[in-house]
């Protein structure tokens, strides 16, 4: 094969591709390299001629400002680094909610532009048209505006089964943690092993039989079942903290608050129109012969969706699908427009405070960029165990 | 020989009718029993909200600039807040008497962007067309000569700043990022490094980190005594973050083109920029139109974010116009829904355009 190959010259001269290659690279590095020193120098300089201090010792003094909303207490006095930590938690607990209700809601919305029924698929389609022509932003200050204007005050809040819904948010109850608990949560860790041995005898008796058992419906069940059989046996600890109505505002419960509901639900709007788009995209791919072919070998409906359809349609969904849930986390900083302490939130107020304009904006890029990256690993090892095999 | 006795067939059913708003209906949503229900539901959701939806939009709204017309019991909304703030939100914190300037170079702009899509205008001096617009934009929004009164940068905003942001960092972003995906594909490892760094670290961050970047931390980066204005640096920003991203579309389009395409051209002798010229680009770029126009049109709606850092372009305008102004700010719902109009015309129109372009590119893919 080797003789097929020009052969390399090796001499200096700049005929030769490989040496003109090195010095375009050698000029390109250091063109690079003294961009970065002259920035750095200039950074430094700046620095210097207005007494900014830089470094990260900051993060160990009190912070000095309050945050309205974090999943562990949070008081002024705790230092920087615990402010960034709630706001991390917040931003994480805005992204991890954020794609579960976003891929229910742009799955169900996606499939629907399939339907027979051409009323569903028109609203589908309109769905997907409008939330997606709008700046995600204007439509977080939308919801933002009615879920703190549009909604009663908390007096007269709506009342929807256990929880209200007002100008303060949403309270819903939550259960009161008791031993039995435990109890329950072994139950369910037990029902899981027994799941997992369960579907794996059951690839067993479909290679030795071929006889396909549910897959999906039993392993449940056992799951299900075991916690459940815990929870009993823990004393069927079933004490709910709800909220009620006070004499001036909803007290007791959980709540979430309009800020957080408005970053979710906008959030979860707008990405639920790109993912529908990417489900679209993703069953079109496969072609009509495949359904087809399924029911000429006997499978029902559910059974060539679940082998046939899906496994090709998510090889086409999980890449774009990646990038959505990328895009949700990153959007989930314009919370800052709207006051959800986030972590862009948070560093700006820190960057208000001490001026460490260069430390504040390192550290939210690099929370960014470890999820980024992080989640991309994941769904890029996801992606290469359901791509085709191929030879 | 038995007698055949005469056995009349019955008659057939008549076809089911396939054409025509009556089957159409059938078929489309009264088909089974789930579809009939569903178009019963949904039907009935419709019915129900859209005449107080439309009530309250057009047959109860008032219109009048006058807010106390809109304080009266029963009326729908307010369109008055646009009657009597749309300069604002239009034009920005511009000085009031000069705003058929920026209408002027707004309407221009708009002219120009039209034309450019159109197949008749795709000539050489399209790009002549495009300098001497943009110069014109530029000299009515900035003033100081020709007798017009000077107007600082930071005074600009709403929808000419809203044009001007996505259609600068749009042009400078295309050469960028061929060069990025270029460099990417590149065989020399050092070129390829640092194109992917680039790409990776902005993909990562969100945008928003990159404009405070610009607006807090670009003053620093310059030497002592030479500050940029705040405009520019926004722009430089969001044209970085959207040369990474369209570098990444285009790349994909590179790695589509086979192989063969490029020994060949190395066979008919030519060199890297020849192929890559005539051979390589044309194909690859033909081939992510779609996914390029899906760029535009979000790096369009990005720019909305530069309002956090103080600019006001249309979201900032709104929110400028109706923030200091107790007795308009009630009716803001009405302002946003105004804005979010103006969006969708924008980004649907490209949206249609694009489909349109895709059937132009494949058309040689016809037979």
């Amino acid at each position: 094969m080797t003789s097929t190959s020009p052969p390399k010259k090796k001499s200096w001269s700049w005929r030769s591709q490989a040496f003109r290659g090195l010095i375009y690279q050698l000029i390109a590095i250091v063109l690079i390299g003294l961009a970065v020193w002259f920035l750095a120098h200039n950074t430094l300089t700046n620095m210097k001629a207005r007494g900014i201090q830089s470094g990260f010792d900051f993060l160990l003094g009190p912070a000095g400002f309050d945050i309205g909303e974090s999943l562990y207490a949070f008081d002024s006095a705790q230092p920087y680094w615990q402010a960034f930590l709630v706001g991390l938690t917040n931003t994480l607990r805005i992204a991890v909610m954020g794609i579960v209700l976003t891929t229910i809601l742009g799955t169900l919305i996606g499939v629907g532009r399939f339907s027979r029924n051409a009323l569903v698929r028109g609203v589908c389609y309109a769905y997907v048209e409008f939330f997606r022509n709008v700046p995600v932003l204007l439509q977080l200050l939308m919801w933002y505006l009615l879920f703190t204007e549009g909604l009663p005050d908390s007096l007269d809040a709506w009342v929807i089964g256990p929880m209200f819904l007002s100008k303060g948010g949403l309270s819903f109850p939550i259960p009161v943690w008791a031993s039995g608990h435990l109890w329950g949560l072994l139950g369910l860790l037990l029902g899981a092993v027994f799941a997992v041995l369960y579907r794996k005898w059951a690839y067993q008796q479909f290679e030795k039989t071929g006889v396909l058992k549910s897959m999906f419906w039993v392993p449940l069940g056992l799951l299900l079942a075991t916690g459940v059989l815990g929870w009993l046996i823990g004393g069927a600890p079933s004490t709910f903290n709800a909220p009620i109505k006070g004499e001036f505002a909803i007290e007791n419960g959980g709540s979430l608050t309009p800020e957080f509901l408005a970053v979710l639900v906008g959030l979860t709007i707008y990405t639920a129109a790109f993912v529908a788009e990417v489900v679209r995209s993703g069953i079109q791919s496969v072609a009509r012969g495949q359904s087809e072919a399924a029911s000429a070998l006997g499978l029902n409906p559910s059974q060539s969706m679940r082998l046939v359809m899906l496994p090709q349609a998510l090889r086409v969904i999980i890449p774009p699908m990646t990038n959505q849930f990328l895009n949700l986390t990153k959007n989930s900083s314009l919370a800052v427009a709207i006051g959800y302490p986030d972590v862009v939130s948070i560093a700006n107020t820190s960057l208000n405070q001490t001026g460490r304009a260069v430390e504040c904006i390192a550290i939210v890029m690099l929370v960014y960029l470890t999820t980024s990256l992080s989640t991309s690993l994941l769904m890029n090892w996801y992606n290469t165990r359901s791509a085709i095999k191929e030879r | 020989m038995t007698a055949t006795l005469f056995q009349p067939i019955a008659p057939r059913p008549a076809p089911v009718q396939h054409r025509g708003l009556i089957a159409w209906v059938r078929v489309n949503l009264f088909g089974d029993f789930v579809t009939s229900l569903m178009t019963l539901v949904i039907g009935g959701a419709i019915l129900y909200w859209l005449p107080q939806l439309l009530s309250w939009g057009i047959f109860r709204a008032s219109w009048a600039p006058n807010f106390d017309a809109c304080r009266v019991e029963g009326v729908g909304a307010c369109w008055g807040v646009v009657t009597e703030k749309y300069r604002i939100i239009l034009f920005g914190r511009y000085p009031f008497e000069e705003q058929w300037r920026p209408l002027v170079a707004t309407a221009l702009m708009l002219g120009l962007l039209v034309a450019s899509c159109m197949r008749a205008f795709w000539h050489a001096w399209l790009a002549l067309l495009w300098a001497l617009v943009l110069g014109v934009f530029f000299t009515l929004m900035y003033g100081g000569s020709l007798g017009l009164l000077k107007v600082e940068t930071d005074r600009w905003g709403g929808l000419p700043l809203t044009l001007l942001l996505s259609t600068l960092s749009l042009t400078m972003a295309f050469p960028i990022a061929l060069v990025v995906a270029l460099g990417r594909r590149s065989n020399l490892p050092a070129i390829k490094t640092v194109c992917t760094i680039y790409v990776e670290l902005i993909r990562g961050v969100p945008l928003i980190s990159v404009l405070f970047m610009a607006s807090f931390m670009f003053p620093l980066f310059m030497p002592e005594g030479f500050s940029i204005d705040v405009l520019i640096r926004v722009l430089v920003g969001i044209t970085l973050f959207a040369a990474a991203y369209m570098a990444e579309v285009i790349r994909g389009g590179l790695q589509a083109i086979p192989k063969g395409q490029i020994e060949a051209a190395a066979t008919l002798g030519l060199s890297y920029w020849q192929t890559q010229r005539k051979i390589v680009l044309p194909q690859a770029l033909a081939m992510v139109v779609p996914s390029i126009m899906n760029n535009f049109i979000s790096t369009f709606k990005d720019t909305s974010l530069v309002t956090i850092v103080s600019l006001y372009e249309l979201t900032g305008a709104l929110s400028l116009a109706l923030n200091s102004d107790s007795d308009w700010r009630p009716f803001k719902i009405e302002g946003y829904l105004f804005i979010a109009a103006i969006y969708f015309v924008f980004c649907f129109s490209m949206s249609r355009y694009s489909g349109w372009v895709e059937t132009q590119v494949n058309k040689s893919k016809l037979r």
